[in-house]
């Protein structure tokens, strides 16, 4: 495993940096599955059978980035505890709800289809401006990973920029609905912009971008896509829910974990 | 949304009565629908857009990034067409034996009565 931290002298400061990055790239992994999890109950029941494709392909593509980091983190956690018993899969299937760092938007129900569209345009604007910074890292591994999703998260901020278009600016049900699904979600979008303890000590080693610029241009793209839908603007200084990053989740994580580590809690090592 | 699929719908041209090349017009009953569209891709290694299939979309962005999904999830194509199914004009099977049968017997329209040297190479 290389690294590309070369500013380390003692190692002290070496394992303290892995630990924080551990904790950050869990993070990521986390959002991403939960995501997917969610998006993935819409196979075989999605409006039409193109979206039905289209929902499903991008949520593999996430689970797809979920799996990196978390082959990443688990590398980074056997060396931190010198073991290797760490694996992606002991990472999200055997992790309890209080150990999850995703954030809360992504545990949002699927709703309709203007709420998954929503959820889903909230998210990709975000993680195109931050893998865009992040493909720029001095970890050469969180860089790499971030660059080859980038191409993906492209697609997904396309398409979902196109979908919030046709169902804002489209007929007065898809307008009502997207308008609905949208105060539902605004709350949540917030914890995207605002730091961990472990997010500030890794933009003050300059692993991060800083979060205002993202915050500033997340909204700007955001402002955007709402003139052209012809969708009302969010007040940008509402009050945001938080948590996630801190493992305290809304009552929807426990469900969804449920469903998702049943069948290798139940049948520990089962494989297909 | 629910499309009904209908006979009329379908601008199955030139294949069943009804349809746009026996000159009748097609009959959409529900104006909200979405059209169908045919869709080209060309690969990789080809020169040309081959057809390999249709979906239904709203507009022409929606077919391409439904044809995207659907028809290069196997790195099928690198280049996608798309064009509404009522634009596409074609010939009544009925019409086959006078359109394509006279060809048959006239052996002198094809290129193969003259002797190439070698060192023309393929042509």
């Amino acid at each position: 495993m290389r690294w590309g931290i070369c500013n380390l002298i003692n190692t002290f400061n070496f394992f303290k940096v892995k630990e924080l990055l551990y904790n950050y790239v869990i993070q990521l992994a986390d959002s991403s599955l939960i995501l997917a999890q969610q998006n993935g109950t819409w196979c075989g029941h999605g409006p039409i059978l193109e979206q039905d494709i289209a929902i499903t392909n991008i949520t593999l593509d996430l689970l797809g980035q979920a799996r990196n980091y978390y082959q990443y983190a688990a590398d980074l956690r056997n060396e931190l505890d010198n073991t290797d018993e760490h694996t992606e899969d002991s990472l999200a299937y055997l992790r309890g709800e209080r150990e999850f760092r995703n954030l809360l938007l992504c545990e949002q129900p699927n709703g309709d289809w203007a709420q998954t569209i929503a959820r889903q345009f909230f998210y990709s604007v975000y993680l195109e401006l931050l893998y865009t910074d992040l493909s720029k890292s001095q970890d050469e591994r969180l860089a790499g990973i971030a660059a080859k999703s980038l191409k993906e998260i492209h697609y997904h901020s396309t398409w979902c920029t196109d979908w919030m278009c046709r169902l804002g600016d489209g007929t007065a049900e898809s307008k009502e609905r997207l308008e609905k699904a949208i105060v539902e979600l605004w709350p949540f979008t917030g914890e995207m912009f605002m730091p961990s303890n472990i997010e500030k000590k890794l933009v003050a080693e300059s692993f991060l971008p800083e979060f205002d610029t993202m915050k500033k241009l997340w909204f700007q793209k955001v402002e955007a896509v709402f003139v052209e839908a012809t969708l009302p603007m969010p007040d940008k200084d509402s009050f945001m829910q938080q948590g996630g990053k801190e493992g305290v989740h809304t009552e929807k994580m426990g469900f969804i974990l449920a469903e998702m580590q049943y069948l290798q809690r139940v049948f520990p090592g089962a494989a297909w | 949304m629910i499309i009904k699929p209908t006979l009329n719908r379908y601008g199955d041209f030139g294949d069943s009565e009804g349809s746009a090349a026996a000159g009748k017009e097609i009959n959409i009953e529900d104006k909200n629908a979405w059209p169908l569209w045919e869709v080209f891709l060309r690969s990789k290694q080809g020169l040309d857009h081959k057809h390999c299939g249709s979906l239904h979309a709203a507009d022409a962005a929606m077919a391409i990034e439904n044809a995207r999904d659907v028809y290069t999830r196997r790195q099928e194509g690198i280049s996608i067409w798309v064009v509404e199914s009522k634009h596409i004009h074609a010939s009544d099977p009925a019409d086959a034996s006078s359109l394509y049968d006279p060809a048959n017997d006239k052996v002198y329209r094809h290129p193969t009565f003259y002797d190439i040297p070698d060192e023309v190479g393929h042509m």
